[in-house]
């Protein structure tokens, strides 16, 4: 483009100059291609387009020039303005991107490192055992009942159809508050709590009974002195064995997949009759597939309702239970009781936060 | 119980080729649990042949007598020579026949014979005990054949010695007394497998005679209310046990004695009929079967003196107690080498007696076992015959022609219960016609009716619901068999415990977990979240542990509850306080080489009620009322749920982000803050302040509170604790009873402010005795409602505060619900906090 000033503007003023303004504009693109990070590129912004930058000095000279050369100079001003203002902002984007891409390379860090700064915790598997088992029955509708570790001999055998000269008393080696005539001991049993339970609710009654239980069984690699059981207990008009079956089917296939199955051997409990001892069959059993004693059931004795309060012309019910801690033992493939009960953290660890 | 199956199929028709493994699922279809069955016939490999001794060489210069011995085993050894065996027993002489297992073979235990030379001679076999041959415990010597067997050298030992047997051994449920005989399995074996049963309960036996067989006097006919015997003069007294009788002794795990007492024992195993042998030349007068008199003395058969109490049941004569009834007989009058007047009893006692007097005695007979469980009344004049027999036909010998039987023995009284009970019980259909039959398969008698449940609806039948009504009088055998449910059993047992279906219930809604049990839930978690580990303590505690944690004379928690037969006598008492327990689990730990450990336990601990006496008698022939059931409740121990936790070493690491954290005071703190969290409790209403409390450092004791009430302690453990538990140092605790922990409230939700917040940092400077806690406290009241939030954010003492001072320095949000805060406005709540804190504990802004 010619340069047509000089009919215009008597009055040369060096500033205004095309060339001048070009220059400014070429010294900035210069000078910006140069900067090498977004500091120095903000470092050189006072230069170019600061208070005393050519293209501000320019500006101020316009206001001395005839009304008729403002319009131009001003014009060919702010163009140059611009055009540094444009290469400082392209320029700023480059190098801000560049500053972004190189500082996710230089911040990279080894994500691999542990941070095992606290160690976890754990639950025992008892404990979480007893949950899920509680929370399948509470799926079911079942309430989940409790009752106190020490207990009257009363709601622990004779309530539960086991009086005092009863050989099944002889069976349950029992912890007896002293002196031994206390009438108090420690429950042998989880169903005790059936006791309480059909003493203070009308039935229906849909409960599961989870809890500590005392037997006088010195700890060694099968047996300890304090361990868990669950029961269940369901009285109701109409109850039946194959009621109890039912039950016993689809708790096993929660506990232990869709192909388990329990089968019953008759036995005797003082509590139930007709009483069953029965076995579950687990598909992954650390040993293979097979049937595994799992616990003993039957039909609520009519004498315990009786005896609790309940109408045996009217409602039956049954009653199941087994033992947390043997169910621990053979659904992980637990080798020795005293793991259980010893507090090992190792032990407990290995089973992490449980369901 | 142990007994072969030889002896079943004298009384039962078993298949001839029954398979052990369809024996033992007959059983346990039966309920009858099956400890073992063994194949005898399969123990014993190789040749074990019968074989007579020929010559018997003494070999001398040993530690021990030996001998060389030739044995003439026929042709069994192929050669028809003499086999030369070494053997160092000598209980045989020349012409005794012996066991003999050749070379080749494998005796029980894996223990392969061959030909060695020993002893400097060729020994080619072995000459075998009963023990090796895995028949009994007697090693005493080895086998000799009695000189009544037919066996011939060369032939099989096996049928000789009765290892072609197959021995069972089955656990019994202790309601069916009438399984502990050979009778009892024979019949349900006959029932299950659908064979033939000849019932030796029900063999001829002849009756009492007008003259008795001996004197006797039954004075408590509730505690022996049946008494038979018969006398049996001029027995040899040398007459040996026949070795059949003596094996099934031996095969059911019972030493053979003497010829009359292996028959009193065989009768017992066979019948179930527990008998006595009275030497009748060692007992003066007539017998008396009466109570003892409290303190008196009898010297049972075992050799021990007893003193009975007025509830045992004694046999006397003149000279007073010879046999603790039922029970165990008494030296004086036992049969012993040169008896020949053998008396025998079989009698018929109360259950409950013998059972409260064999566990007062500590005497579990085999007899005593029988009768707890329930013998068969109807048996005693059977099992006199057999025993009478069996001795005159072995001992020789001739039965008197008196028969005793003092019978007050009552008639069962039927049982009644509609034809379709057992429908609605079982859920499968059993039309009354099977229901009869199976119950006449257990031996009752079964009479139908539709008009008898309106006459006797009585204790033991059922309401008349129409229909019809079974009347069933239970066998003699079956004292059991009581209630309408024992039929029921019986019903689904023999008819099979896989025909009952499986059907699903329907429960009605239920209401799911409690507060209670969710709180407890959340709580295991949120620990198990900050880092520790569940422990499931057994609550056993020492008497020694409340002084080792320094409880205090008059502390409750030294109030334990006691034991009686504590498993160990180090560990009489119940926990009153988790931590016994959890310390002992940490030091355990500790044992196993862990170092930094953090532990927990929800679990109940017990405080015996002072002066609460004992539960009142209840009954269980009905309800028991709501008073007494109440006044029984009283009796029990408060048991409480507590938490606890236990911390040592370091509960952070060092590791490439620093260095590690010991576990301190304030994480014990935290943990209970945590769990008073997670039950609810809003931050504003848990006090946390300092005490003194054992087992805690009195300088380092946090006390929590809800509201007013104090529902535990947590800080560090005073170091005599620490050091009487052997404990790490600075060793970190913490304990809540849950239980004390209200239920949480509902809760407001805020309302939230858009408007930003203005901070201000306070320092004041305090007394160093007054907690922090208060300090935050003053800071808020008075800073009113503005106060959003308010952070302590750094603690500093230094000389230039002076002594005893420190500075505590907060961080304090202010913010408004409707507007942008002033600065005028945040300045003059800041104002107002500082002058409640300086007001209340004289805080002075640092740098003011």
């Amino acid at each position: 483009m010619s340069y047509r000033n000089d009919p215009y503007d008597p009055k040369q003023v060096a500033l205004l100059d095309p060339a001048a303004l070009a220059e400014a504009v070429a010294d900035a693109e210069k000078a910006f291609a140069a900067a090498g990070d977004p500091d120095a590129l903000a470092a050189l912004r006072p230069a170019h387009l600061g208070d005393r930058s050519p293209v501000s000095l320019a500006r101020r000279e316009i206001g001395a020039l005839p009304p008729a050369a403002k319009a131009d100079a001003g014009k060919r001003v702010n163009e140059a303005r611009r055009a540094i203002e444009a290469g400082y902002a392209a320029r700023q984007e480059v190098l801000e991107r560049e500053h972004a891409e190189r500082m996710l390379v230089e911040e990279r860090v080894d994500v691999t490192l542990p941070y095992d700064r606290r160690q976890r915790g754990a639950r025992h598997p008892v404990s979480t055992l007893m949950e899920e088992i509680s929370d399948f029955f509470v799926g079911m509708g079942y309430e989940v009942a409790e009752g106190p570790e020490v207990e009257l001999e009363w709601t622990n055998f004779d309530a539960l159809n086991i009086p005092p000269d009863h050989p099944a008393r002889g069976l349950m080696d029992t912890f007896h508050v002293a002196p031994e005539n206390s009438g108090l001991v420690l429950r042998t049993h989880t169903s005790p709590v059936q006791a309480r339970t059909m003493l203070t609710r009308t039935p229906p009654i849909y409960v599961i009974v989870p809890g500590r239980v005392y037997r006088t069984d010195e700890l060694d690699a099968t047996h300890a002195p304090v361990f868990h059981q669950v029961e269940g207990l369901v009285v109701d008009k109409g109850i039946t064995m194959a009621h109890l079956r039912g039950t016993l089917d689809h708790f096993a296939r929660a506990m232990f997949g869709p192909d388990a199955t329990t089968r019953w051997r008759p036995h005797y409990f003082p509590f139930t009759e007709p009483s069953a001892e029965f076995d579950v069959w687990f598909p992954e059993h650390r040993k293979g597939p097979q049937w595994v004693e799992w616990g003993g059931c039957g039909m609520v004795n009519p004498r315990v309702l009786r005896a609790c309060g309940i109408d045996p012309e009217v409602y039956s019910g049954f009653a199941f239970g087994m033992g947390i801690d043997r169910t621990v033992m053979f659904r992980h493939g637990v080798g020795d009781m005293r793991d259980m009960v010893e507090g090992d953290v190792r032990f407990t660890r290995a089973f992490g936060y449980g369901g | 119980m142990r007994v072969s199956v030889s002896w079943l199929r004298e009384y039962v028709d078993l298949p001839a080729d029954l398979a052990p493994a369809d024996l033992e699922q007959a059983l346990v279809n039966l309920g009858i649990e099956v400890e073992s069955i063994v194949d005898l016939g399969e123990t014993v490999t190789g040749s074990l042949v019968v074989g007579e001794v020929r010559e018997i060489e003494e070999l001398t210069g040993f530690k021990k007598p030996i001998r060389f011995c030739r044995v003439d085993v026929g042709d069994a050894n192929g050669t028809g020579e003499p086999q030369e065996i070494v053997c160092g027993a000598r209980n045989f002489g020349v012409g005794d026949r012996v066991v003999v297992i050749l070379p080749g073979g494998v005796l029980p235990g894996g223990f392969a014979i061959g030909a060695r030379r020993t002893y400097g001679r060729n020994s080619n076999g072995m000459i075998c005990s009963a023990k090796e041959l895995g028949l009994g415990d007697d090693h005493s010597g080895i086998l000799v054949l009695p000189p009544d067997s037919p066996a011939k050298p060369g032939d099989d030992a096996r049928p000789v010695v009765g290892l072609d047997d197959v021995v069972v051994e089955v656990e019994l449920t202790p309601d069916r007394g009438y399984q502990m005989s050979v009778r009892g399995i024979a019949r349900e074996l006959g029932h299950a497998l659908g064979v033939p049963f000849r019932d030796p309960g029900l063999a001829p036996a002849p009756g009492a005679t007008q003259r008795p067989a001996y004197p006797v006097e039954v004075r408590d006919p509730v505690g022996c209310d049946r008494f038979a015997a018969r006398m049996v003069r001029g027995v040899d007294p040398a007459a040996p046990t026949p070795s059949w009788l003596a094996r099934r002794l031996t095969t059911a795990g019972i030493r053979s004695i003497s010829l009359p007492v292996d028959i009193t024992n065989y009768v017992m195993l066979e019948l179930g009929q527990p008998m006595h042998a009275f030497d009748a030349d060692r007992i003066a007068g007539p017998l008396v079967v009466r109570r003892a008199e409290p303190g008196e003395k009898l010297t049972t058969l075992d050799g021990v003196a007893r003193t009975l109490v007025a509830e045992d049941m004694v046999i006397c004569d003149d000279t007073g107690p010879i046999s603790l009834a039922a029970v165990m007989g008494g030296e004086t009058s036992e049969v012993v080498e040169g008896t020949t007047s053998v008396l025998f009893e079989a009698a018929h006692w109360d259950p409950v007696m013998v059972g409260r007097t064999a566990r007062r005695h500590r005497l579990f007979s085999e007899a005593a076992k029988r009768w707890e469980r329930g013998v068969d009344p109807a048996l005693p004049l059977v099992a006199i015959e057999r025993a009478v027999r069996l001795l005159t036909e072995h001992g020789g010998g001739t039965a008197g022609d008196e028969i005793l039987d003092i019978d007050h023995v009552r008639a069962r009284t039927p049982i009644t219960i509609p034809a379709d009970l057992p429908t609605r019980r079982v859920g499968v259909e059993y039309p009354p016609a099977r229901v009869a039959a199976l119950l006449e398969r257990v031996g009752c008698r079964v009479a139908t009716g539709a008009d008898r449940l309106g006459e006797d609806p009585g204790e033991v039948g059922v309401a008349a619901g129409g229909g019809v009504a079974l009347t069933v009088t239970p066998p003699t055998w079956r004292p059991d068999l009581t209630d309408p449910a024992d039929l029921v059993e019986e019903v689904v047992r023999f008819d099979g415990y896989d025909r009952v279906p499986s059907v699903l219930p329907v429960a009605p809604a239920g209401r799911g977990l409690t507060w209670q049990q969710r709180r407890r839930r959340a709580v295991a978690r949120a620990l198990a979240d900050q880092g520790y580990v569940e422990v499931l303590a057994q609550p056993f505690v020492s008497t020694e542990l409340a002084d080792q944690l320094g409880l205090p004379a008059d502390d409750p928690r030294r109030r334990g509850v006691r034991l009686a037969n504590p498993l160990s006598e180090e560990e009489p008492l119940l926990r009153t306080t988790l931590l016994g327990p959890l310390l002992g689990a940490l030091k355990r730990n500790l044992g196993r080489s862990q170092r930094d450990l953090a532990l927990y336990e929800i679990g109940a601990v017990f405080h015996p009620r002072p002066g609460a006496g004992s539960p009142p008698a209840m009954g269980v022939a009905h309800r028991p009322s709501d008073a007494e059931l109440a006044a029984a409740d009283a009796t029990l121990p408060d048991q409480p749920l507590h938490v606890a936790v236990a911390l040592t070493g370091e509960i952070e690491r060092a590791g490439w982000w620093g260095p590690g954290r010991a576990a301190g005071w304030a994480d014990a703190v935290e943990a209970a803050r945590v769990v008073l969290a997670v039950a609810g409790i809003p931050d504003e209403r848990v006090t946390v302040r300092a005490a003194e409390y054992a087992p805690w450092h009195p300088g380092r004791c946090a006390q929590l509170l809800v509201d007013d009430a104090v529902v535990g302690h947590a800080g560090e453990l005073h170091p005599a604790a620490v050091a009487a538990l052997d404990l790490p140092r600075r060793t970190c605790a913490m304990e809540l009873d849950l239980d004390a922990v209200p239920a949480a409230p509902l809760r407001s939700g805020p309302s939230i402010s858009t408007f930003p917040p203005a901070l201000i940092d306070v320092a004041l400077v305090v007394d160093e005795s007054v907690p922090a806690a208060q300090v935050q406290r003053a800071l808020v009241e008075g800073a009113g409602e503005l106060l959003e939030e308010v952070r302590l954010f750094d603690v500093y003492a230094s000389a230039q505060l002076g002594a005893g001072r420190r500075s505590l320095a907060y961080k304090l949000t202010f913010r408004a619900p409707d507007r942008t805060l002033t600065v005028e406005e945040a300045v003059a709540a800041r104002d107002a906090a500082v002058a409640r804190a300086a007001e209340r504990f004289g805080a002075t802004l640092r740098g003011a």
